[in-house]
């Protein structure tokens, strides 16, 4: 069976598509009955911790554990030496990119070196927390204290510190000789530069900084497991992926992934930091040791320290515009910190740098540089909102220089299907056009921003694109009958915010029944065939997608059980308006169901699947800023955000999708970054130092829905949930720039930041 | 060392949800940790445990507190309202029809803790304007949504009482 098609089904007269029923799982989530993996309580549970290094870059010279293993309470102790040597094939759990499994395993439990502060040296399982942690304090560890590299650019300058001297660059496909802190350089390249650039009327040059953020998802890391006699491991846990969770584990443990059965507990928030494990594997090993189950939760010190945030970034831009306002030539430079292992989400920021626009000339170069900083992962959209803030902040000087509207800059210069992304792909159909118009017809770009009301405050407007390729892969989904006419839909995508709707009314539309008559759940790895993470932005399309194929099977599968049961051809029943029809026979789809019960006749439809035309995504937000000159604080006054979703299959969560997407994104221009001091410590572990935007930070977001379907995905779907934070952080530059005169070039656009930045240009 | 962890359990009295509950709790645990662990009313969430994020909100005495800032041994004598004690064998409370109509949840992991502060926001005041609104839930994280639908259900579960 085809799994795409030229052209969606249909694309308006949908029966459930577009409505908006209450999610099915979310009585439980307003009771407070749902569980999150914190919420597992096994028989005779142990409580697990982890002993971090307090030094950011140190060579671990001797770990003695006896005092802690006599402690009473106390039921096993790990360290580096109880993990195997998995080896070095390349792994990838989640969109976080690829890694070397032995730097994972390193990651996760350090192997003779300290690569950041608050990497895990020592576990401890004990009956109850406070013994763990009074254990954890009895563990000496002998550290040779080495001097940290805390940014791209002193980890690449002569004479830094090394951090793996094993460690040879990747150039762009070839190893470099000598040690480095560079991993990659990866280089795309379309056209003729020098030739673009020369044809250009003038030049825009530019630089910019972003520090590392975190997604900074409410519920706390935590992973569970028991290990049973018999060499079969349960694990419990929260990740946005059971299934990646188990094949790391499986690698990093040398287990088979038969062995491991991991549950589908609900998730509190991912946004890409879940794809990948940290606690899972050392409470397995804790477990086999002790023979009890363990559980670990991280505490929100410990998720910030050593979870990974995004990359923090440098990044070069140079543009090369006509006077006519045609971008002729780009360059960008990108450079990214791995954090302390390499692998990052470098490629992904250098495809996505500059594909708003349809470009003839053009070349991203990435780097990838190790720093005494936490391993980074990915964050919603990961690398793309850093890559694209430079570029689309570089635009509106462009604009400025050409005295024009920089949508209509955006509208000349659009990348649409056919034209060439920076890697040499044609971009297939997306939105780039009509959501750039969505914004420039709003209510909110053609109605002047009102002056201020006070003299010590100023207010701008800007507006930036954004671009994100979204993602496929693997999907399975079983749609089974029931007597009753319901169906109960099982499918593997782990449900971070509503997805397991999304998916049942896309069988339902294809059904043509109630979506509240599908029971979706999302069973447990043993349970359900295999399907990748929730990441990417890929599940309400692939496991929709899924799921939709599962209800063709399923009507194929009752139209051949009721022609045995009418005695009539198959090939004469038709289906139409939810009622199954040959001569005088007649059912609805619930009749049929019974029907067929009756005639011990079982309906299961099943599909596993890998589409591979997501269609991209394209967001464009305008904002309204107001700048207190006074302290340097940044209110938003008004927010637009639109956004090509191709089709909206469950509208309040598209828009849900597009005004968190948008807000995390202010976040990161305006208050988010990782402090560290000049030891490679973190100064700012806490929610309350970490500052993510409150209720009173942001206004409403007006989110503007945009459909153009997608024609590899039957009902149009295109994933949502990753470019909304893409335009945040320049379209609020920009409209900072229109308030105040002054272009910021480092995020968080914080109000210390603000007022230097007044100070500076007062002198000047 | 560990005798001087475990210096001796307390038992307190007090009431939630409504229900005379009693429990042996240690001077250093918290009233989050009482909750999720030795009552297992696992609704109330731990995100921070240190007062910032409005996970573990209850109401302690018609007061909205941060569970993981209050002691168990406090709340002997005390009246109690968890997550788990709004909705009733009718139904729903109303300000989680609200969040459930509205679409005012994703992850849901904030949810409990903004049920619990919209809750006490609307027995204190039954019509807040949305500064009032924003300004109250400012002690709740949320990561997922980015407000707008939160402080509209609040807005519908205001005008939904008829107050």
């Amino acid at each position: 069976m085809a799994v795409t098609r030229d052209e969606p089904i249909k694309t308006d007269d949908f029966d459930v598509i577009g409505t908006s029923p209450v999610r099915h799982d979310g009585v439980d989530k307003v009771t407070g009955r749902a569980l999150y993996g914190a919420d597992i309580h096994l028989p005779g549970m142990a409580h697990g911790k982890v002993l971090r290094s307090p030094h950011a870059h140190a060579v671990i010279r001797a770990i003695d554990t006896s005092k802690a293993e006599a402690l009473p309470g106390v039921v096993a102790v790990i360290t580096g030496a109880d993990f195997p040597d998995p080896g070095e094939h390349m792994t990838q759990a989640g969109e976080g990119g690829a890694q070397s499994i032995i730097n994972k395993s390193a990651d996760i439990m350090a192997r003779g070196k300290a690569h950041y502060a608050g990497h895990p040296i020592a576990a401890v399982a004990a009956r109850d927390l406070p013994t763990a942690e009074a254990a954890l304090a009895l563990i000496e560890v002998d550290y040779e204290v080495l001097p940290p590299v805390m940014s791209a650019e002193a980890a690449m300058a002569a004479g830094a510190p090394i951090i793996m001297p094993d460690l040879r660059t990747d150039e762009d496909g070839a190893e470099l000789d000598g040690e480095t802190n560079v991993s990659e350089h990866s280089v795309a390249e379309e056209g003729d530069l020098a030739a673009g650039f020369a044809a250009a009327d003038f030049i825009i040059e530019t630089e910019y900084f972003t520090s590392p953020v975190h997604q900074g998802y409410i519920e706390p890391m935590n992973g569970t497991a028991w290990w049973r006699g018999d060499g079969t491991l349960d694990i419990w846990g929260s990740s946005q992926g059971h299934f990646g969770i188990r094949g790391e584990v499986s690698e990093l443990l040398l287990i088979p992934v038969s062995k491991i059965r991991v549950m589908p507990m609900e998730i509190g928030g991912g946004f890409g930091g879940k794809t990948t494990s940290y606690l899972e594997p050392l409470a397995a090993v804790l477990s086999r040791k002790s023979a009890r189950p363990v559980k670990m939760t991280m505490t929100r010190e410990e998720v910030l320290k050593a979870t990974g945030p995004t990359p923090g970034t440098r990044e070069k831009v140079k543009l090369g515009v006509s006077n006519a306002g045609k971008i002729t030539a780009a360059h960008v430079n990108l450079y990214f910190e791995a954090g302390g292992f390499p692998g990052s989400v470098l490629g992904a920021g250098v495809i996505t740098a500059l594909s708003p626009y349809a470009l003839e000339n053009m070349r991203v170069d990435g780097y990838e540089v190790l720093v005494n900083k936490t391993h980074t992962g990915a964050y919603r959209a990961p690398g793309a909102t850093m890559s694209e803030y430079a570029v689309e902040t570089a635009v509106d000087e462009a604009c400025e220089r050409l005295g024009m509207d920089p949508t209509e800059f955006r509208l000349l210069n659009a990348s649409q299907e056919g034209d060439l992304r920076v890697d040499g792909l044609p971009f297939p159909k997306m939105g780039t056009v009509e959501t750039t118009r969505a914004i420039q017809d709003s209510a909110h770009w053609r109605t002047p921003l009102e002056p201020a009301a006070e003299p010590h405050l100023r207010r701008g407007r800007g507006m930036a694109s954004g671009y994100w390729m979204n993602g496929g892969g693997m999907s399975s989904a079983q749609a089974i009958v029931n007597a009753d006419g319901t169906v109960t839909l099982r499918e593997g995508s782990m449900d971070i915010g509503g997805t397991r709707t999304s998916i049942a009314m896309q069988l339902a539309e294809t059904l043509g029944i109630d979506v509240l008559d599908v029971i979706p759940v999302v069973p447990d790895t043993d349970s359900i065939a295999f399907t990748g993470v929730t990441g990417g932005s890929r599940t309400t399309y692939a496991t929709g997608m899924a799921a939709q194929l599962a209800a063709e099977d399923v009507l194929r599968q009752m139209v051949a059980g009721l022609a045995e049961v009418w005695g009539v051809a198959a090939d004469d029943i038709a289906y139409e308006n939810s009622t199954f029809a040959a001569g005088d026979n007649a059912a609805s789809f619930k009749e049929a169901a019974a029907l067929l019960d009756d005639a011990d006749i079982l309906v299961t439809g099943k599909t596993s699947i890998a589409p591979t035309r997501p269609g991209p995504a394209i967001a464009v937000h305008a904002a309204d800023v107001e700048v207190d000159i006074e302290t340097g604080k940044v209110q938003i006054l008004r927010y637009t955000a639109a956004q090509d979703v191709g089709t909206a299959i469950y509208p309040p969560y598209v828009e849900g999708q597009i005004q968190g997407g948008a807000v995390q994104g202010i976040g990161w221009a305006l208050n988010e970054e990782y402090w560290y001091d000049d030891d490679g410590l973190l100064r700012n572990s806490t929610l309350l130092d970490y500052r993510m935007p409150t209720a009173p930070d942001v206004p409403m977001i007006d989110a503007v829905i945009v459909e153009v379907p997608n024609p590899g995905h039957p009902y149009g779907v295109r994933g949502v949930g990753e470019a909304p934070i893409v335009p945040p952080p320049a379209a609020i530059a920009n409209a900072i720039y229109d308030a105040i005169g002054i272009r910021l070039r480092t995020l968080p656009m914080s109000p210390p930041r603000i007022i230097a930045a007044l100070a500076n240009n007062t002198k000047e | 060392m560990v005798a001087e962890l475990v210096t001796g359990k307390t038992l307190v009295s007090t009431t939630i949800n409504g229900e005379p509950v009693e429990f042996m709790c240690e001077p250093r645990e918290s009233l989050l940790e009482v909750l999720r662990d030795t009552l297992r009313l696992t609704g109330s969430k731990e995100g921070c445990n240190n007062g910032n994020c409005g996970a573990c909100s209850v109401i302690l005495d018609g007061r909205l507190v941060n569970s993981c800032c209050v002691l168990g041994i406090e709340i002997a004598g005390s009246e109690v309202t968890t997550i788990e004690g709004l909705a009733t064998a009718d139904g729903l409370h109303s300000v989680q029809e609200a969040f459930l109509e509205g679409a005012a949840l994703q992850c849901g992991i904030c949810t409990p803790g903004f049920i619990v502060a919209t809750k006490a926001l609307l027995d204190k005041n039954p019509n807040p304007t949305e500064t009032e609104i924003r300004y109250w839930l400012a002690g709740n994280l949320c990561r997922c949504t980015g407000y707008d639908k939160i402080v509209r259900a609040v807005q519908q579960a205001a005008s939904g009482t008829g107050t």
